[in-house]
């Protein structure tokens, strides 16, 4: 297979893979964010006298429920814009030829 | 003096994910990492330093006015966290929180501005202009989250042996949460799996956060005029609360990684 069929062969794998990185990710957020947040509306109507401290700790577990979304949002970009994979193949290519 | 050689949305990309690294491998140099941060650090330290130097009981001006909210800030939480003895802990917790907000904010200013000025400071030492890489934004580095956080792995495992001592600790490592000799194995495994997991979800995260905002300004700032103020915007906006979370969770972790380094499960 010539080099060109390899990498645009690597690149689209990549592209699925980084779609569906995000797609998951984004997912997992919006129903872990859903479900704090009508957490949260339902303790406020409780016992709105609570609801700055509340409003606080809910900051607290967005922050944790967005880490390994962002972790895969972080690599996943990485993977397209400076993707390893198709560096190692042009690495193997170049040994290849070289001799 | 300006490039006449177009350059294509790839290089750009690339050109602003590139460190001014300086040596190889093991003892490779992130320099602007390093520049920017002990340089805010040193910002902060002394402008929190000023205002402690010059606070009144009277009226408060302004500065010292802030001052005092961040550090009512920092100890309420610290007071409802931390639940041992320490000098180290408050002070700790206001450094991480102020500074790592402020390196967070270096991601607010505009991905071209700070290279720019060094490229064009550059110029009169000869330096080519396309090869000036400069990211501004420490957090963005994964050497530097990481090293804040295995920073705080090391003062965990001190602060373990130093209050629950080598028998305690040795203890609480081989008999918690299984209490019998026989699973002693389970309890070492459950223990490194914890352990791990600590250090580097707390650097990825914050790295995680502060690299796809940035490269969100990238990619936002290769989109046509009329699209870009607006959606400039709504992501800056939407960025300075991420950039408060992530600081305020790192904070919050490190407290609290160390109030169970102070205490042992079972006074629970």
């Amino acid at each position: 297979m010539d080099i060109v069929s390899l990498i645009a062969n690597v690149q689209g794998m990549t592209v699925l893979a980084v779609c569906i990185v995000l797609g998951l990710a984004a997912l997992g957020t919006a129903i872990g964010f859903g479900i704090l947040g009508g957490k949260f509306l339902e303790g406020c109507a409780r016992q709105p006298e609570l609801s700055g401290m509340l409003a606080g700790r809910m900051f607290l577990m967005a922050g944790l429920l967005d880490a390994v979304a962002m972790i895969g949002i972080a690599f996943a970009l990485y993977f397209v814009f400076l993707n390893p994979f198709v560096s190692a193949v042009t690495a193997a290519a170049k040994a290849t030829v070289g001799h | 003096m300006n490039q006449t050689v177009a350059i294509t949305p790839n290089e750009y990309i690339q050109h602003h994910l590139t460190y001014w690294t300086v040596g190889h491998g093991f003892w490779s140099l992130d320099l602007d990492t390093l520049l920017v941060s002990v340089s805010l650090g040193f910002v902060f330290f002394f402008s929190f330093w000023i205002a402690a130097r010059k606070a009144t009981s009277g009226t408060p001006g302004k500065w010292q006015n802030f001052v005092e909210i961040m550090v009512s800030f920092v100890d309420t939480q610290v007071k409802e966290t931390f639940h041992g003895r320490n000098k180290l802990i408050g002070p700790m917790a206001l450094t991480i929180f102020v500074w790592v907000w402020l390196m967070n904010f270096m991601d607010m200013l505009p991905v071209d501005l700070l290279p720019r000025i060094a490229a064009w400071l550059g110029m009169p030492f000869g330096a080519n202009p396309e090869h000036v890489y400069l990211k501004v934004v420490p957090t963005n580095d994964l050497n530097m989250t990481f090293a804040m956080s295995l920073t705080v792995f090391g003062l965990m495992i001190f602060f373990n042996f130093k209050v629950k001592g080598a028998r305690g600790y040795a203890k609480e490592i081989l008999f918690h949460p299984f209490n019998h000799w026989t699973l002693m194995p389970a309890n070492v495994l459950l223990r490194i799996v914890e352990d791990i997991a600590k250090p580097v979800s707390l650097s990825l995260r914050l790295f995680g956060n502060m690299f796809a905002g940035e490269l969100l300004f990238i990619l936002i700032a290769l989109l046509p005029a009329l699209i870009q103020w607006p959606l400039s915007f709504v992501w800056t906006a939407f960025h300075l609360l991420i950039i408060t979370i992530q600081a305020f969770l790192f904070m919050m972790l490190t407290i609290v990684y160390l109030s169970m380094a102070h205490e042992s499960h079972d006074s629970h």
